[in-house]
This record gives C-alpha cells, sequence and structure tokens, in this order.
C-alpha cells in the first residue's frame, strides 16, 4: 500500500510560471521528493513515462459554490460531485465560498462548510467566507477566523440589495479591517440598488424571462461597482481581488487601476472566458436560464476573446469557475419572473482546456503563463506558494500531465456535473489533462477517474500574503499623514445653529453639537498663566497658545 | 435677398477682417453654415428686414427729445434713469461669437440687440461707444453660484446685490444660483425665498437651479410643478455631505427618471460622501484638526468614483448630467472618457480650480488655509489648473462656473478645532473671465471664441437661455462686454467686489479685463467705475427640454426600447422554495431578504394545492397573480429539451 504513495514521472517537460525544463520527477507521500534527472529512487516504484509532454501544476480553481444552500435547496454538485468534475478537468485544488445567512453567525457556517467538505470532498480545498452584514461581531469572528482557522480571503457584495448587500461606509469599515489583519477583500461587483430599479423597470414592462436578467445588470453596472471598489481600497490601501470579471468595461478598470499602482486583482471566470450572453435570448426557456449569473454573460460575442487578452498580458490575474450549477427544476423557480433564477453556471471541470484552446493554441499566451493564471497566481495570493501552484521539491504532489493535442467535445451528456445543461455545450476543445495525480495518487489515467470521496484535506490559508501585501506594507509606512503646526486662530468666531445635527458617523457640518460656543467677550488671558483647564473644553491640550508676553502677533493677517 | 445675406457681403467686400471660421472644437460648423445663424433670427424667417428699418425710423422722429437730454451729462447718456432711452451704439467693434468673429457695429434698444451691421441708420444722439477694433462679447454666465447662502445660521458673507455687483465687475452679466432647501423644506418655498431674495437685490439677469436634499413623491411633484410653471430646468443632486443632503444610487436612479421624463438638466455634486465621512473621522482622530484635513479627507478619487457612478447612472436612465465643480484632473478625465463613449454629460471646471491649486491648505495662516475650503477641495496637485484648462480648451469640459460661496475669516473659524465644520465655498464669481483668459487665451490653448463658448455660450445652450443669452445676435439680450486683452491686474482682497477678507487667486496677476459692462442694454463698468442698480435684475425663466441637450436623448430613447423574448411556456418540474420572498421589499431585487421574514409559512409539500374551484391553500401568499400557468388542454409541448 506504501507503494501506491510512491511515483515518478520520466521523461516529462516541467512547467512551472517562470520557466520549462525536461526532468523526472519523485514523489512520495504525497510531496515531491526529488526532481532531475537520473534519480536514485527506490525499487518498486510505479513510473509513469511522460514521453516529453508538459507536466504543469494541478490546477487552483480559486471560486466554486458547491453544495450551496438556495432557498431550501441545494446545488446540484456536493462537493464530492464538484470535486470529482474539477479533478476530471485537471483542477487539483479548490477554494470554495462560505455564505452564511445575513444576521447569523460567521463561525457557524465556516463550520457547516468545513463538515460538508471534510466529508466528501476529492481534492484539497481552502476557504473563502462572504461578509453579507457588518457588526462588531462578525469583526471578532473575522479576526478569528483569520487567526485561528486558516482564511485569509473575505468577499463582501455590493449587489443584492436589502439582502447581501453593504454599503460604502460598511465597505470602508471591512476593507480597513482586513488591511490591518493581512487579509484578501474579494468584491461581487455590481450596483445592487441601480439593479434593483432596472429590475422593477423590466418586469413592468412585461420581460420576465432570463433576457431580463442580463437586460437589468448592463455590463456599466459591473463596471461602476469594480471603480467603486477600486476606490475605496486604495483610499483604505487595502488589497483587491475582484471576483467574476465579466465584462469588458470592468475588466478595463481593472487594468488601468493596475497601471496607476492600485494592488488589485482580477479573475474572470470559465463562463466569461468561453461564451457569450447571446443565449439569454434563447427560445428555449431552460437553456436560456442556465446561464443566468451574476454579474451576467455579456451580450458582447468579442467579450471572451478580449477577457483572454487581457489574462495573457497580465492585467487579468487568476480564474475560477464561480462553479454553481443548479437543476432546470431549481432555475424554474423563476420561470415567471427572472428576479426568482437562481444564479450560477458551470465551469470546474471546463477551466484549464477552455483556456488552453482560447488563450494557449491561439497564441495569445505561453504554456509558463497558463501555470501562472491557472494555479501559481492563486497559490500566491492564497498565501500557499510554493506548496501549491509549483512544481518543485518540497511542493505537494499535486499535478497533471498536459496532452495538447486532445481534442474533446464538452457536452452535457459526457461531463462530471449532475446538471442538465452545460453552457458549453458542444464546445471542441484542444488540450486536456492525460493524468492527474493529486495528493500523490493517480485520480486519472487513461480517461478513467478513481476518486475518492473524503479525501481532500482542508488547506489553511495565512494572512499577508506577499503577493499581496508587499507593496501594501511599504505603501503604509509612508502614508502617515502630519497636521500642520500652526498658531491657534484668535480672531472672531461666528455664531452658528447646528440644526443639522444628530448623525452617529462624523460627517462634514455636524456632530459637536455640545461643544460651548466660546465666549468672545471674555478674555482668555491672565497674568498668572493659562487658565483653568476647565474653562474651555474645546481645544486638543498639547496645543494651547498662551499670549505670549511680548503682546500678540496677528496670525489673522494676509501674508 | 436677405439683410443677412447683403450683409455678408458687405463685411467680405468693405471690411479687410473676413469672418473668422472656426474649423475644430466642439462647436465645428460645417463651412458656411455659421452665414444664416449669426444674424437678425428674425429677419431671417420673414425677410422683412427692410420693413424694420423703416419702423424704426418712424420710431425715432417721434422720440426726438431724447436727444436733447443727451448733451446734459454721462448721467443721462447711460440712461440710468430714464428707461424710454435705453439706446446705446457700439461702433467698431469686433465681434466674438463662440462660432466666428467679425467686425461691425451693435444698436440696443430696451435692452436688446436690435441692429448688427455697418453704416446702421440709427436715431441720432444715442450714446456711442468707439470700441476701436476691440473685442465685443457676449456677457458672461456665472453658471454656478451661491449668494447669500444660509448654512447653520450663517449666511455666505455675499449676499445677492454684493454678488452680482462682483460679477458684472468682472464681466459676467448673468449668474445662476442655487436654491439650497434645507432637508424637509418645500422645494417651492425655498423657491419663492430665493426668488424674494433675488429679486430685490440682484444687479443683473439671474436664473436658479434647484437642488433635491432628499427624495421622496411630493418632491417629484414640486419638480414638476417648477419645471411647467417657475421656470426652472435643472436640478442638482448631492452624493456626498452624508446624512444631511446625500441620497442613495436608488434614489439618484429615481430622480434622474423624473429629471428625463421633466426635460431638466440633472447637475450632481460628485463626492462619495460614504468615504468621505470614514476619512472625515479617521483624520481626526489622528488628530489633524486643521484646513490640511479637509483636503486629505476628499482625496481626489473619491470624486473620480463619484462622477464615473452618476455618469454610470445617467446612461442607465438615459438623463442628461452635468458635473459641478470638477476639481481634479482623474474627474476631468472620467467626464473625457465618457464623453469619448457617447454619453450626454457636462463638465463644469470653477474659477478656483482652473485658477489656484490645493497647496495652500497647508499654509500656517489658518484664515488663509480656511478661505481655500470647499467641496471637493482644490487638489494638492499643482498641475491641475493647467490639465483642466487644456480639456476646457479642447471641449472636454464644456461651462464654467465659479462655485462663488465664500464666508469671511470669523465664519470659517466656527471650524478653527474641527475642519468638518469650516463651511464650504471660494470666491471667484469677479476673477472668472479674467483667469480663463489668462490661462488659456493668452497661453494660446484656445481662441477668443472658445474663450465665449466656455464662458457664455455653452452655458446658454444647455440650459435653454441661447440665443436670448450666450450671443450677440438681433434679438437677443444686450448683455455684452467690450474686453481689453491687454490689461493687466493683480487680483487681491483690498480691490476686489466681494466682501470677505481673503481672495484665494491673492497676488495673482491676469492679463485681459473687461473694458466696458453692458447689461440689460444699461452700461455698468466703463472707465472702472461701477454703476449698478439693486433689484434691477430679473429672474430669467428656462424652459425644458433644451435642444442643444435633449436631442439626442429623444433620439435615444426611441430606440431604447426593450422587448422580451416571446417562448412557450415553461412547463417542466419546478423546485419548491421554502420561503415565498418578493412581498415585502418595495423594490423588487434579486434574492430579497427571506432572512429578514422567518415568519412566513413553510408550504406543506405533502398537501396538495390542487382543487377543482382552482382554489389553493397558498391563495393567502401574495404573489404576481397575473401569470399563472396552466398545463394547455392538448398536452403539453416540451421547451426543455436541449436545443
Amino acid at each position: 500500500k506504501i507503494e501506491l504513495d510512491r511515483l515518478l514521472i520520466k521523461g516529462g517537460r516541467i512547467v512551472n510560471d517562470d520557466q520549462s525544463f525536461h526532468a523526472d520527477i519523485y514523489m512520495e507521500d504525497g510531496l515531491i521528493k526529488q526532481i532531475g534527472d537520473n534519480l536514485i529512487v527506490p525499487g518498486g516504484v510505479k513510473t509513469i513515462e511522460a514521453n516529453g509532454k508538459m507536466v504543469i501544476p494541478g490546477g487552483i480553481d480559486i471560486h466554486t459554490h458547491f453544495q450551496m444552500p438556495y432557498r431550501g435547496t441545494t446545488t446540484v454538485d456536493d462537493f464530492a460531485q464538484g470535486s470529482k468534475a474539477a479533478l476530471a478537468g485537471g483542477t487539483t485544488m479548490i477554494v470554495d465560498h462560505v455564505i452564511p445567512e445575513p444576521g447569523t453567525s460567521l463561525m457557524e457556517a465556516y463550520d457547516q462548510w468545513r463538515q460538508w467538505a471534510d466529508e466528501k470532498a476529492c481534492c484539497d480545498y481552502s476557504l473563502h467566507v462572504d461578509i453579507t452584514h457588518w457588526n462588531d461581531s462578525v469583526k471578532q469572528e473575522v479576526d478569528s477566523l483569520i487567526k485561528d482557522k486558516g482564511v485569509n480571503s473575505f468577499q463582501v457584495y455590493m449587489a443584492y440589495k436589502d439582502y447581501y448587500q453593504l454599503s460604502n461606509s460598511q465597505l470602508y469599515e471591512i476593507f480597513t479591517f482586513l488591511a490591518e489583519k493581512g487579509g484578501i477583500v474579494q468584491v461581487h461587483a455590481e450596483n445592487g440598488e441601480i439593479i434593483a430599479e432596472e429590475q422593477a423597470r423590466m418586469l413592468q414592462m412585461g420581460i420576465t424571462g432570463p433576457e431580463g436578467h442580463v437586460l437589468s445588470r448592463p455590463e456599466e453596472l459591473e463596471a461602476e461597482a469594480v471603480f467603486r471598489a477600486v476606490t475605496i481600497a486604495s483610499q483604505t490601501n487595502c488589497p483587491l481581488y475582484v471576483t467574476r470579471v465579466m465584462s469588458k468595461s470592468a475588466a478595463d478598470i481593472i487594468s488601468q487601476a493596475r497601471k496607476k499602482g492600485n494592488v488589485v486583482f482580477g479573475e474572470p471566470i470559465t463562463a466569461s472566458l468561453g461564451t457569450d450572453g447571446t443565449h439569454y435570448w434563447s427560445k428555449n426557456w431552460a437553456k436560456a436560464a442556465a446561464f443566468v449569473t451574476s454579474p451576467p454573460l455579456s451580450p458582447d460575442p468579442t467579450t471572451p476573446d478580449y477577457l483572454n487578452t487581457l489574462l495573457a498580458s497580465g492585467d487579468l490575474s487568476v480564474t475560477g469557475s464561480a462553479h454553481c450549477t443548479f437543476s432546470v427544476a431549481q432555475k424554474a423557480i423563476g420561470k415567471d419572473d427572472f428576479t426568482q433564477i437562481p444564479e450560477g453556471v458551470n465551469g470546474v471541470e471546463e477551466r484549464m482546456a477552455l483556456i488552453w484552446d482560447k488563450a494557449v493554441t491561439t497564441g495569445k499566451m505561453d504554456e509558463n503563463m497558463f501555470v501562472a493564471i491557472t494555479s501559481t497566481n492563486a497559490a500566491k495570493i492564497l498565501n500557499l506558494y510554493p506548496r501549491k501552484g509549483r512544481i518543485a521539491v518540497g511542493s505537494d504532489a499535486d499535478l497533471i500531465i498536459w496532452d495538447t493535442d486532445s481534442v474533446r467535445t464538452i457536452t452535457a451528456k459526457t461531463h462530471n456535473s449532475a446538471a442538465e445543461y452545460n453552457i458549453f455545450e458542444g464546445m471542441e476543445l484542444r488540450g486536456a489533462p492525460l493524468v492527474v495525480i493529486c495528493q500523490g495518487k493517480i485520480v486519472l489515467e487513461d480517461g478513467k477517474l478513481q476518486v475518492t470521496s473524503g479525501a481532500g484535506r482542508f488547506i489553511p490559508c495565512s494572512p499577508f500574503p506577499d503577493f499581496a501585501y508587499k507593496r501594501v506594507k511599504a505603501r503604509k509606512q509612508l502614508a502617515v499623514l502630519r497636521a500642520v503646526p500652526r498658531g491657534m486662530y484668535d480672531g472672531p468666531v461666528s455664531e452658528f445653529s447646528m440644526s443639522r445635527g444628530g448623525t452617529p458617523s462624523a460627517s462634514a457640518r455636524t456632530s459637536p453639537t455640545k461643544q460651548p460656543v466660546r465666549n468672545l467677550h471674555q478674555s482668555g488671558f491672565s497674568l498668572t498663566g493659562p487658565p483653568t483647564p476647565d474653562e474651555v473644553p474645546i481645544r486638543p491640550a498639547g496645543r494651547r497658545i498662551v499670549v505670549p508676553p511680548g503682546g500678540r502677533s496677528n496670525i489673522t493677517s494676509l501674508s | 435677398m436677405s439683410t443677412a445675406g447683403a450683409f455678408f457681403q458687405s463685411v467680405s467686400s468693405d471690411s479687410p477682417p473676413r469672418p473668422r471660421q472656426k474649423f475644430c472644437g466642439v462647436f465645428c460648423p460645417v463651412e458656411g453654415s455659421a452665414d444664416g445663424k449669426t444674424l437678425d433670427l428674425d429677419a431671417l424667417s420673414a425677410c422683412r428686414g427692410g420693413g424694420r428699418v423703416i419702423d424704426r425710423q418712424t420710431d425715432i422722429s417721434q422720440r426726438r427729445k431724447v436727444e436733447i437730454r443727451e448733451s446734459t451729462g454721462k448721467e443721462a447718456l447711460q440712461n440710468l434713469d430714464d428707461k424710454r432711452s435705453d439706446r446705446l451704439l457700439i461702433k467698431g467693434a469686433k465681434i466674438v461669437n463662440d462660432d466666428q468673429s467679425f467686425c461691425a457695429d451693435v444698436y440696443m434698444e430696451d435692452g436688446v440687440i436690435k441692429q448688427i451691421g455697418e453704416n446702421l441708420i440709427v436715431p441720432g444722439g444715442v450714446k456711442t461707444i468707439d470700441a476701436h477694433g476691440r473685442m465685443l462679447m457676449p456677457g458672461g454666465i456665472d453658471v454656478h453660484t451661491r449668494f447669500q447662502m444660509p448654512d447653520r445660521g450663517m449666511t455666505a458673507a455675499d449676499d445677492f446685490y454684493q454678488g452680482t455687483k462682483a460679477a458684472l465687475a468682472g464681466g459676467t452679466t448673468m449668474i445662476l444660483d442655487h436654491v439650497l432647501p434645507e432637508p424637509g423644506v418645500s422645494l417651492l418655498s425655498a423657491f419663492e425665498q430665493w426668488r424674494e431674495w433675488a429679486d430685490s437685490k440682484a444687479c443683473c439677469d439671474y436664473s436658479l437651479h434647484i437642488d433635491i436634499t432628499e427624495w421622496h413623491k411630493g418632491i417629484q411633484e414640486e419638480m414638476e410643478t417648477l419645471v411647467k410653471d417657475h421656470g426652472v430646468n435643472s436640478f442638482l443632486v448631492y452624493l456626498a455631505y452624508k446624512d444631511i443632503f446625500q441620497l442613495t444610487d436608488a434614489q439618484v436612479y429615481e430622480v434622474f427618471s423624473v429629471i428625463r421624463d421633466l426635460g431638466a438638466i440633472a447637475q450632481v455634486h460628485a463626492e462619495n460622501g460614504d468615504i468621505v465621512a470614514e476619512e472625515q473621522r479617521r483624520i481626526l482622530e489622528q488628530g489633524i484638526t486643521g484646513p490640511e484635513g479637509h483636503v486629505l479627507s476628499h482625496p481626489e478619487e473619491v470624486e473620480a468614483e463619484a462622477v464615473n457612478r452618476s455618469v454610470t447612472v445617467a446612461n442607465q436612465t438615459n438623463c442628461p448630467l452635468y458635473v459641478t465643480k470638477v476639481m481634479s484632473k482623474s474627474a476631468a478625465d472620467v467626464i473625457a472618457q465618457a464623453r469619448k463613449k457617447g454619453t450626454v454629460v457636462y463638465g463644469e471646471p470653477i474659477t478656483a480650480s482652473l485658477g489656484t491649486d490645493g497647496s495652500h491648505y497647508w499654509s500656517k495662516n489658518w484664515a488663509k488655509a480656511a478661505a481655500y475650503v470647499t467641496s471637493p477641495p482644490l487638489s494638492p496637485d499643482p498641475t491641475t489648473p493647467d490639465y483642466l484648462n487644456s480639456l476646457l480648451s479642447c471641449g472636454d469640459l464644456q461651462v464654467t462656473g465659479s462655485a462663488h460661496c465664500p464666508f469671511n475669516t470669523a465664519q470659517r473659524a466656527v471650524g478653527k478645532d474641527d475642519f468638518t465644520l469650516i463651511p464650504e465655498g471660494v470666491n471667484g464669481t469677479e476673477e472668472r473671465m479674467s483667469i480663463i483668459w489668462d490661462k488659456c487665451v493668452v497661453t494660446g490653448k484656445m481662441d477668443e471664441n472658445q474663450f465665449v463658448a466656455v464662458t457664455s455660450t455653452n452655458a446658454a445652450k444647455i440650459f435653454n437661455l441661447y440665443p436670448r443669452k450666450g450671443r450677440i445676435a438681433v434679438g437677443s439680450d444686450a448683455d455684452l462686454v467690450l474686453w481689453d486683452p491687454d490689461v493687466t491686474k493683480i487680483i487681491s482682497a483690498k480691490s476686489h467686489n466681494s466682501t470677505v477678507e481673503y481672495n484665494i487667486f491673492e497676488g495673482t496677476e491676469v492679463r485681459g479685463g473687461p473694458l466696458v459692462v453692458i447689461s440689460q442694454g444699461k452700461i455698468i463698468l466703463e472707465e472702472g467705475n461701477l454703476h449698478v442698480t439693486e433689484g434691477s435684475g430679473r429672474f430669467v425663466a428656462r424652459k425644458p427640454f433644451p435642444d442643444y441637450v435633449y436631442k439626442r436623448i429623444k433620439a435615444r430613447s426611441r430606440l431604447a426600447e426593450l422587448r422580451g423574448v416571446p417562448r412557450g411556456l415553461y412547463d417542466g418540474p419546478v423546485c419548491e422554495v421554502s420561503v415565498t420572498p418578493k412581498t415585502m421589499t418595495p423594490v423588487s431585487s434579486a434574492k430579497t431578504s427571506p432572512a429578514k421574514q422567518p415568519s412566513q409559512p413553510v408550504r406543506n409539500l405533502h398537501q396538495s394545492g390542487f382543487s377543482l374551484s382552482g382554489a389553493q391553500v397558498d391563495d393567502n401568499i401574495p404573489r404576481r397573480n397575473t401569470q399563472r400557468i396552466v398545463a394547455p388542454p392538448g398536452g403539453r409541448a416540451n421547451i426543455t429539451s436541449l436545443g
């Protein structure tokens, strides 16, 4: 049994994100032990002849929603089904989103997800936690999730008004807090307020089908929210991660922000890289509904190509799938009202092959960049590098032998997901995994998938990933603000009423209602020195100015 | 042959400087297209130019008496007291409009331009100004002032008298002031209040913008009344001033929809108030209480973000957008980009952002630093004014205001220990024209026609005052400025017409200034002497749906009809949902708040809801009732197949 855990790959070309080279790989106990030529390995080891094929780090799907509860039902792919599909496509690690219902404890939801995943997942996993409401106790839970539970990324929603959506001030507080604790802020970027208005308008006009979904969520609203998130992140000096980049304009904003120096990462998903939103107008309701996700796929058919280009140029950094599948019957909850259609598309299985086909075979990117955006960058952001995302001695034995020549047609008939529809139905893709090794074990070989439900381990992520935080830390040191030391203003002060007060936050023109108005007739000057402290509590203590003995200098004069 | 045609012939043959054509910029005319527009609009339509001159001559014979009075003295010549003798002739001027410049004489009567051309037949003895070839332009329109603005029991230092006097001294003959109703106060009563203040004090024509400081149904009705009966066609919303004036995105969306339906202009004060509030708190916590905290808590990104957001909402609602107070490069860039994409958006830099920068917030002199406090703040980036002037010249920004709202030092000192309490506003109505001339025309960024466009014509077009204002043409109001490009002046609080102690442009030397200012056909400024009459300003009503703005909007709203896809009814299985959502929230957003309605009954799956009478167990649960699906009698068509 022990020997099963020993594996040698001979004659492969190792592809990391920085370089490719020929070498053999020896793995033991789920770890890569040796890399090089003519390795000295124990006898009786299972050997795989790679014959010059590429050996790449297993994919990391940084965004999945397996087994997600939704109004009493659950997505059809649970952790077993979902991670099986992932492995079939060459993805050896997934990062799932924990979505606590607003008002419930983050910690409980986290434990729930851990339980589900530990039981069923076939590959290693990590968790993002979504912040769906914000108060002090949530803040403490976030703190302990970072410190004790191995979570370093939290998602906030700018959409789903009255449900998940947080206000700008809340976002500001969350961003500030996470920047301090070393977390990554992920945003679901769409302007929920305007969407709500547009949805009401669409329904009023009698548009109830899935096309209403995309019509009520125009791509501008996504771009707007990305812009706003970038603004808040740069204000709070917090690294930002935009989940689900679905449109050209949103991607443009991310690349502009990166040019200006913001620490922001963009995550296009399989769906936005592989297909477009024209299907929302399909006459087949069930097919149209299968494409419903938020932000929606852009109806602009040039979008996938554009996003692939930005991915190749490095403006977008990582890829996920946002795999969150519902059956047709579940989608049909919204058959008379598109706002009720549960949202989510498939893509965890297709992700690697699709990007290879769209980006590498077309010459947009090379194989190293392919590794970077399917695996390495994700590992770096999650602070799992070099354990994951790299073929190196000491790294986890998660790797795949990639066949660049194989051609497959995607169809719901053969895919590993439980959903009836595949949004990439009929698409022919070049490139596929030949062998998939997960935790040092062969899970895919000769087209046969051998997975063990529950074999997946939770991989804790530590805060302050260098990839995101090196720059942020340096900036923090620089960005100390200083007040101008001035003489006290000693001229007349106008009387003013505070009719507009009564707000909790210190916004302009508010608050200090309780401050006594200074009595101008009473001189603060006395021969005995400064007036007694209880007399005028307005000024900060350290900055009191006494009238100098030589007479006062007039600081209100023109100068 | 119309009068206009005849005039052009004479211009081209007699006077060496041909009418000047502009071939670039926003108002790029097709060659020759300006011919018909420049001149007598009435005469063009009716071809009765000749007849009019004769009519006028009969007028003259009746009013011969006036000439005798002429000689009594300058006051009489200026017609300060005699309304019947509002006659003025400007000879030998180079008339500068936004599309071309040409030499001609201008004759005005009763506050209206009556004739333009050479060798005009005018009554004898009219007061004549010999321009000696100097530029005569339409008087400036300051699109953004806040005279006499109440703020927490204080009032802005310049009231309508002081303010309009300062405006006139700088060559501005019309102002558009903002009515700022306190939240909870009716728009109409605030409007009446402002009318009362302005009517009793203003020295030049004025019009009013209304600020929307809260949002509910009543406001919508008031807006309708204001547009229909009170000559208001622009409304300002605030994205800043959290918990006071700020509206949410959803409210802004609704306001914009209403504004579009009314044919008005949506103005926006663009700053993200939520972030500003957070930053203010943070900066106060750090012990920064001086005016530098103001600019630190209003970083320029926050302005750009809000501009971007309002552009998005405006696009969504197909509503024309007007961004007031463009103070930073990045905000201006967002506007320029949006225009490239085709959004109907206008940007208004103000005198302060065009003429100075935010480095003064760090001045050691508290009173001086506080004088610069305005929102959005002046950008600390010293290259900002130059950049904004460039965008103004290339047409990416269109109009200029002053946002004139100065407070005196004692009023500012309310915030001496807390920058968030400093009343906001800077001066600039008097300096506006000269600053722009000095920064843009003298440096060669723009020509004099573009100068007229950005200081006057564009404003008139956007707010539907054109061609009554913003153009020198027959029939237009006699609001003119004789401009001297050579005069040099040093701006100082000692000599300015505002009442405040500080001038934020203190010490700036500007070239170019008004030599003569004519408002309502009367000479207001001459040889440095200002003769203003308190209360002579008229309220100018504006009609909705300005062509300049709404032509495109109208075409787009015709195109933008959305249609649903006609499909067979979905008749496959439908998953049961544990909670019936969508009953409580006023606006139907996706996935709304099932968590907030835990009391809703869970449907009993074991009990069939079907009965022959059509009644169902869950009939008590409200739902969209028009769309229930029955299985068709002929059997169900399967629409769920792949295909």
